[in-house]
């Protein structure tokens, strides 16, 4: 902690790069006790039901996370930074409203998912720019723009749907690559691949745990922090596009009511993954088995018959745990390890 | 009640009182590191004690336990020669002790007359707060004080710092505190300001309380304090009565050495000029500044704590917009739009907050240093962890930072050392004009000698330094001429040669011909 006032100056000290790595070690336990959790439920799983050590159930048990899992990748580069996005549910809803209307007018697959990823883009844009430019809480502005985005939806569709897509857009939501690997999962594994490489490897991901320690300071640093979260907000905007190409795809129709609640489970994902609520930690790998965990459990609980209504009380209380949790635990230690003179 | 027992301490003063709080033999450990070792003290009322040491030499523990925030490990408190425990702060403030510090840990959000009375406040007949009682008692302490001038009615937060710790001080006497410790109460304060503190001060001694004086600032603990106490690595190293002690000889107890030089000298040559400023505005903050800087040279700037000094830097920087005015570096015109716009063109800042402003907490040492130098150190956007652990050891070695190594978490250093990390970063940069906005407020004395060595060093290799200070001993120890601001407009030039201190202060105050 404190350094110590020996006085043989004359010669500069030699400061070594790390002290062995506990901290290593440290860091990684809260991944570690996600692999535990997921292995448990995973057997759990298969002494609850015959049906679910089989390629295909667990190819199927996949569908259930891996579009939020798109979104929550770019929403934890958000939350580290500090800011948050719970406009992504809607974000899908509008995307897949104007895929569905261009689809009534005879527009191909290809321009079925350029539409949907632009629209995406833009929404994450504009939420971007009501935050870095007009300087509003995200927390705030994107608690309108799902009103705004989802409203859009009810103003075209009404209590309508939209349906008659090309079948070649059945294959984002339906197709496989290989076997039982699914479109979704392979996008999935390779997004999260990059996502890490983005967030721990390069100068980018560097600047973003900077901004989301210390915003002041990393403006005071040189950084264009205004101009990062921007990106930020457009890339989760384009991750929810993805998001809904794959969504509108599986289910072949588009309902205003599509994806409602999702945001909730995204934003659990992230920070069951270890990212913390108030920015500056956190990691991709931890978001990748809280995704698998969170995929596990809601089939799990569908092997026993469990309503929706139950299990959206459950992710409500995991989210408030899994909040709770750490802070609690930092609080214990900064207790012992209180601050010294 | 057997007083003043320990050898090496004060001898027995020819008005032998007895101390009012005794300390013997407190220690206190965390893990790892054993913040206090064995430690005795005696307050003496109607004295000012002063606590001296480095960073981290103890101190603030030693506060925390007499305010009750933390309980020693070993040893006795005594008042009176009562032993006491104080279990909790409540319990602290019971039994007479109140601490006024750097920040106040006053209420910005409700009165003053509340803030004063919090805790003890009076009730009426029914049980319910005596409201009247309230405001009368604060106007009647804060007149006692001569701080007529704060109504009670006025919210915490609209009133100054200075006049927040007059609050501080006014609530003291009206819980009847015996003991007041003053943590760095000078350290946001202008030079009135200080005098003002310390004319109460004055009034506290003469009301028979004792005091505990912490501050960094030689001049003011000669100034008001009786006593002296240095505390050395959680070990009281030295203590005795002040006017009698010499300034070398504490300095040499505090740092287990001898400083000859504070103020390293540096022969000034220089050069070119790199930096022209003409007639800089701002809508509100300062007005028509006009300055040169030249290569090789450090130019203070000094005037009272809100003159707008940090805010024409900040302008430089790019942090504000002038409203008219242009900046001319290397003979080309540049209107920075944000600080990433005044790194690239060779300004940095570094800022008077340092740990909301300069390091990034939660990051380790040699990922603060990179920071601004990212696109250097990594290939098209991949880190190259060896490039960074490579630039940050070059710099934080050349400015002797004292780390266990370069992964550490910043916000585990003395302030000292975080101020080494802010410098390290932008040298790293390589720029041409370098902004050290206060540098050595609030750090250990061990710390301060090393920037200002570095400062020396960085013109001696033709950099050029602006260096924003209100201490005077500073100002006048490190720059070649000063700019001398007042509300927000340039005051005068100086050259620094046989400059006084007091002219310096009278331009500063707008004060002419007379001492200050």
């Amino acid at each position: 902690m404190n350094e110590h006032t020996s006085i043989d100056a004359a010669v500069p000290r030699h400061i070594p790069d790390r002290l062995g790595s506990p901290l290593r070690a440290r860091l990684l336990s809260w991944e570690m006790l996600l692999l535990a959790v997921a292995v448990a439920i995973f057997v759990a799983n298969s002494f609850a039901s015959p049906y679910f050590l089989n390629a295909w159930s667990l190819s199927d048990l996949t569908f259930n996370f891996t579009e939020k899992a798109l979104i929550a990748l770019a929403m934890a580069l958000l939350i580290i930074s500090g800011e948050i996005d719970l406009s992504v549910a809607s974000i899908i809803a509008l995307c897949s409203t104007f895929m569905g209307l261009a689809a009534q007018y005879g527009v191909g697959t290809p321009g079925l998912v350029a539409i949907g990823i632009g629209t995406g883009l833009l929404c994450g844009a504009f939420n971007g720019f009501l935050v870095t430019r007009l300087g509003l809480p995200s927390i705030v502005v994107t608690i309108g723009t799902m009103s705004l985005f989802r409203g859009v939806s009810y103003i075209i569709l009404g209590d309508g749907v939209f349906k008659g897509y090309p079948a070649s857009f059945g294959y984002f939501g339906q197709g496989y690559v290989f076997w039982v690997i699914s479109f979704e999962l392979a996008l999935f594994l390779a997004a999260a691949a990059l996502y890490y490489f983005l967030l721990h490897r390069t100068s980018f991901g560097r600047r973003i745990f900077a901004i989301g320690n210390n915003h002041v300071a990393a403006q005071f640093s040189g950084l264009r922090v205004g101009r990062i979260k921007f990106m930020l907000f457009c890339l989760t905007g384009l991750m929810s596009g993805i998001a809904a190409v794959l969504l509108t795809s599986r289910l072949g129709s588009t309902r205003p009511a599509i994806a409602q609640g999702w945001e909730l489970e995204v934003i659990t994902m992230v920070v069951l993954g270890g990212v913390n609520i108030l920015g500056g930690a956190g990691g991709i790998l931890g978001v990748v088995l809280a995704a698998f965990i969170m995929g596990l459990m809601t089939f799990g609980l569908g092997l026993l018959n469990v309503p929706g209504i139950v299990m959206s009380i459950f992710t409500g209380t995991l989210l408030i745990v899994v909040i709770a949790l750490p802070i609690l635990f930092r609080r214990l230690r900064n207790r012992r390890h209180a601050r010294l003179a | 009640m057997t007083d003043v027992a320990t050898s090496h301490d004060a001898p027995a003063s020819p008005t032998a009182v007895a101390p009012l709080l005794t300390l013997r033999g407190i220690s206190k450990s965390f893990p790892g590191v054993r913040a206090l070792d064995d430690v005795s003290l005696e307050i003496y009322p109607g004295q000012v004690t002063a606590l001296i040491g480095e960073n981290g030499a103890g101190k603030s523990t030693l506060v925390k336990i007499l305010t009750g925030i933390y309980q020693p490990d070993a040893g006795e408190i005594a008042i009176d020669g009562r032993p006491v425990e104080f279990g909790s702060p409540h319990r602290a403030a019971q039994q007479g002790i109140t601490a006024i510090h750097q920040e106040t840990v006053l209420f910005d959000e409700i009165s003053v007359a509340e803030n004063i009375h919090l805790g003890h406040a009076p009730r009426t007949r029914l049980g319910l707060i005596d409201w009247g009682a309230i405001r009368g008692g604060a106007r009647k302490v804060l007149a006692s004080m001569g701080a007529g001038h704060i109504a009670p009615e006025t919210r915490l937060k609209e009133l100054s710092i200075a006049n927040k710790h007059l609050v501080g001080v006014a609530r003291a006497l009206s819980i009847d505190a015996r003991i007041v410790i003053m943590d760095e109460p000078t350290a946001a304060l202008s030079y009135k300001e200080i005098g003002e503190l310390f004319t109460l001060i004055e009034m506290l001694k003469a009301d028979g309380k004792g005091i505990l004086f912490i501050s960094h600032k030689f001049d003011e603990i000669y100034r008001i304090s009786d006593r002296y106490a240095v505390f050395r690595d959680g070990q009281k190293v030295g203590a005795g009565m002040l006017p009698e002690t010499p300034q070398a000889e504490i300095v040499k107890m505090m740092v287990g050495r001898s400083v000859d030089q504070i103020f390293p000298k540096h022969v000034a040559a220089p050069g070119e000029t790199v930096l022209k400023v003409e007639d800089l505005s701002h809508p509100t903050e300062f007005d028509g500044i006009d300055f040169e800087l030249r290569r090789g040279e450090i130019l203070g700037f000094y005037g009272l704590v809100g003159a707008g000094r940090s805010e024409v830097m900040q302008a430089l920087f790019g942090l504000t917009r002038p409203s008219r005015g242009s900046i001319v570096l290397d003979g080309q015109a540049i209107t920075p739009q944000s600080p990433a716009d005044a790194v690239n063109a060779g300004i940095v800042y570094v800022p008077e907050e340092r740990g909301k402003q300069g390091v990034v907490i939660g990051l380790p040492i040699f990922e603060n240093v990179s920071l601004p130098s990212l696109k250097r150190t990594s290939l098209h956007g991949v880190l190259r962890l060896k490039e960074e652990f490579d630039l940050a050891r070059a710099y934080t070695e050349r400015l002797d930072l004292r780390a266990s190594s370069l992964s550490q978490d910043v916000g585990t250093l003395s302030g000292g050392n975080q101020q080494k990390v802010v410098i390290a970063k932008w040298l790293a940069t390589g720029p041409k004009v370098i902004i050290l906005d206060e540098p050595t407020k609030g750090i250990d004395i061990g710390s301060k000698a090393a920037v200002h060595q570095f400062m020396g060093e960085l013109v001696a290799q033709g950099l050029a330094v602006i260096m924003v200070s209100s201490e005077l001993p500073e100002v006048m120890g490190m720059s070649d001429r000063i700019v001398v601001m007042r509300e927000g407009r340039m005051v005068t030039t100086l050259e620094n040669k046989d400059l006084s201190a007091e002219a310096l202060v009278s331009a500063a105050a707008g004060i002419r011909g007379e001492d200050a």
